[in-house]
């Protein structure tokens, strides 16, 4: 700052120099120089003065800061003397992630054999089906979770299925608040689509899946559709919950087929939701889906009754409306409570439908097809520890157009699966758990799923058991 | 594509117009920390409750509205030791809002800094739902509170340090008036020393532990079980040995079990407020703690 003043002086004294005369100029100069010397030698000492006082009392503010700090960290040290009565040795294993079990078992019986199982008027899976006759061990499932750094999650969650085969349901990362409410997730992991099908099937109101999650999403009597690949996901900040999400995926699953570079499906999901009062919640939303399956085969019989393989290969895009409503006396669920939930699925198929592709002469022709099918199911617990549940499953066969069949080259009764049907399901079911850990379920269908038009009654008797980690109450 | 771009602008815009309104929007758990939260921010700070008195924190469901409500927290007030366990994970791991979560100034568990009671030496389901941190029911003794309000009044002015100074003000003033509060309260209940009582589930600890009572029993077989109706008579008959003078339970308890529990053993069966808003009188904390002493006092005479 004085700088530049002594520099203006001198400015200024320059500026002025030519009107004067040389002696006058001399001795003005000495003097001036002699006042900016004195000036120059004021500044420094103050200058001086003041550093030396700013030095001081940064030493003091330093002292002061660390007996604040001590303060604090006895304090510190008198909480943590409180807590450190409950805590735990120090251990290798005192950061074991959240590890948690689940065992599920089953009796059933059919008045149809299960291996004959089939949804008429609609392209299979190949994982459809109803479970096994008799005693059965149902999927056990083993989940391991925890926060993997202040910036992720992980989880692991893997199926021991009865017949000895391991199945990796769920594998994946997510980011702990990546902020301004997104989420990444990455990995195998349940699609958000939906309302069912981010719920891990022992967590169901009913045993078995759905028939428009089984028929649509390849789902089987008791899984989930999953995928690998990304999940994005995003809360709005504001008081009504809207959830918006994007995922994309290898699609090796049914309804897409794998094989392919790139990404194999992609689906866009949103959500909203909210309290109607302190009794009432809800949340409803609308999905799409979309796959490429490429060669995607399913086993049917021909008009003579021989086995066949037909391929299809195109588009596959499918819609998803979704609500739940849940009411317990003043959001006390405890004692009673009431859960409403449906779900519609709405899809359309174009592409190629190619017959019999295991003979010499494999028979191409186009296929489209608009189907449609929903559940819609009540849930109520009238009274601690007992809930009754009702269901209705329908599927609408639509319009089915085969190539092979308008051009004439072959008759309908060549794709008799494919034949219109709409399969119906009523299903009653009773449930009492003994406590939030355990529950057995009694679980009686009356199953018209079948294209014959045979009726299969399905009785089910099955326990489920939690163990380990306290599990989640998801809405 | 651009209709859905539009509204994404416009939720974000509204959504930034809302958090202009207070300094610091925080949600609590349960409505004693509402209540404790409220009266140390004023109006710095604008308050969401999760539960209401009439529910039981341990089994509510990660609702929408809660995934809603977290999204745009600055900070959760909650009791913490795994009482939330079933729901609270959900909302930090749903809602994409990294201030909240665990670790962070933004994530205040109360129990992490009272003394816990009950903290189990065996950890095992057969004993019902326990709590591995130890009985996470603390708020109804007054002390805990105090303790955690100095925690709140601390934690507020770190995340809103312009504000600092209105929160030390209001602590200090807060502090002064429970203090002299605590001390009215334990004259007045002075003669509840030593009164058996049975409570429905153990969430009335804190509570007889702070005013010297004596729990002699629970409705609850064992911890988060229903009562059973040979439970029920199991404690009637330990009764004749060891008797109990009032049958207490929370809001949101089934009354029907200490009912006619009560009946049978002809002693009163009294329902706490147990939380703020548990009843008409319990507006606040003060008048929560001036209603226990007062129906717990006329169920001992």
């Amino acid at each position: 700052m004085f700088k530049i003043h002594v520099a203006l002086v001198a400015a200024v004294v320059a500026l002025g120099m030519p009107q004067l005369s040389h002696a006058t100029v001399d001795a003005e100069l000495q003097s001036i120089r002699e006042e900016i010397k004195q000036l120059k030698q004021s500044y420094e000492t103050r200058i001086e003065e003041l550093e030396k006082r700013l030095h001081d009392a940064e030493t003091k503010a330093a002292q002061a800061e660390a007996s604040a700090a001590s303060a604090n960290a006895s304090a510190t040290q008198a909480q943590t003397a409180v807590v450190i009565a409950s805590a735990r040795p120090a251990s290798e294993s005192a950061f074991n992630p959240a590890v948690s079990a689940v065992l599920q078992g089953t009796y059933n019986n059919f008045s149809q054999n299960p291996n004959t199982f089939q949804i008429g008027g609609f392209i299979p899976p190949g994982n459809e089906g109803v479970g096994d006759r008799g005693f059965s061990l149902g999927e056990s499932e083993l989940n391991i979770a925890a926060n993997i750094d202040p910036y992720f999650r992980g989880n692991l969650t893997v199926s021991l299925s009865p017949n000895n085969s391991v199945e990796l349901e769920e594998a994946w990362f997510q980011t702990l608040g990546l902020s301004n409410g997104f989420t990444l997730k990455g990995g195998r992991f349940f699609s958000g689509i939906g309302y069912l099908n981010e719920i891990h099937q022992h967590a169901w109101d009913f045993v078995d899946a759905p028939l428009a999650y089984q028929a649509f999403l390849g789902t089987g009597p008791r899984g989930n559709y999953s995928d690998d690949g990304l999940q994005l996901k995003w809360i709005a900040p504001t008081d009504l919950f809207i959830e918006l999400g994007a995922e994309a995926g290898n699609g090796n699953n049914f309804p897409g087929n794998g094989d392919k570079n790139g990404i194999g499906t992609w689906s866009l999901f949103s959500h909203v939701g909210g309290d109607i009062s302190d009794s009432y919640a809800y949340r409803a939303g609308i999905s799409y889906l979309q796959a490429w399956p490429s060669d995607r085969q399913y086993n049917d019989l021909d008009s003579v009754g021989n086995p066949v393989t037909n391929s299809f290969s195109g588009n596959s895009r499918l819609w998803i409306g979704d609500f739940v409503m849940k009411w317990a006396p003043n959001g006390n669920p405890t004692s009673t409570n009431i859960k409403l939930q449906g779900e519609y699925i709405h899809r359309i198929e174009t592409g190629t439908l190619n017959f019999d592709i295991n003979s010499a002469l494999p028979v191409p022709g186009t296929y489209s097809s608009h189907q449609g099918g929903w559940y819609l199911q009540g849930v109520y617990q009238f009274v601690p520890r007992w809930r009754v549940g009702l269901r209705h499953d329908q599927l609408e066969a639509g319009t089915v157009n085969i190539g092979q069949v308008q051009n004439g080259i072959l008759p309908a009764s060549d794709f008799p699966i494919l034949i219109s049907h709409t399969p119906k399901r009523n299903t009653l079911m009773l449930d009492y758990s003994p406590s939030e850990f355990s529950r057995f379920r009694l679980q009686y269908a009356r199953d018209q799923s079948r294209p014959d038009g045979v009726d299969d009654n399905e009785l089910m008797l099955q326990y489920i058991f939690s163990m380990g980690a306290h599990g989640a109450h998801k809405f | 594509m651009n209709k859905f771009c539009t509204l994404l602008i416009m939720v974000s815009l509204l959504a930034a117009s809302q958090a202009a309104h207070a300094a610091l929007n925080v949600l609590a758990c349960e409505p004693e920390w509402a209540a404790l939260t409220q009266e140390l921010g004023g109006d710095k700070v604008s308050v969401y409750t999760a539960t209401t008195a009439l529910q039981d924190a341990h089994h509510i469901e990660a609702r929408p509205s809660l995934i809603a409500k977290a999204r745009s927290a600055d900070l959760v007030v909650c009791t913490g030791a795994e009482l939330e366990v079933g729901w609270l994970p959900l909302l930090m791991s749903q809602t994409g809002n990294g201030k909240i979560q665990p670790g962070m100034p933004g994530h205040l568990e109360a129990s992490n800094f009272v003394l816990k009671l009950e903290v189990p030496r065996q950890l095992d389901r057969a004993q019902g739902d326990i709590h591995p941190a130890g009985n996470p029911h603390i708020h109804l003794d007054p002390h805990n509170i105090a303790r955690v309000a100095e925690v709140i009044t601390d934690r507020l002015s770190q995340l809103d340090p312009a504000n600092a100074a209105t929160y030390q003000a209001r602590g200090k003033a807060f502090q002064e008036r429970w203090q002299a509060a605590i001390q009215r309260w334990e004259q007045e209940g002075a003669p509840l020393k030593g009164v058996p009582v049975i409570t429905h589930h153990k969430d009335m600890t804190y509570l007889i532990h702070w005013l010297g009572m004596r729990e002699v029993g629970n409705l609850e077989p064992k911890p988060g079980l229903p009562p059973t109706a040979g439970h029920l008579s199991e404690l009637f008959s330990n009764m004749q040995r060891e008797p109990a003078k009032i049958i207490l339970r929370t809001p949101f308890e089934d009354p029907r079990p200490s009912e006619s529990l009560a009946n049978r053993a002809k002693i009163p069966a009294v329902m706490l407020p147990y939380t703020v808003g548990g009843d008409d009188k319990a507006k606040d904390l003060f008048s929560l703690f001036d209603d226990t002493i007062q129906r717990l006092l006329q169920a001992a005479k």
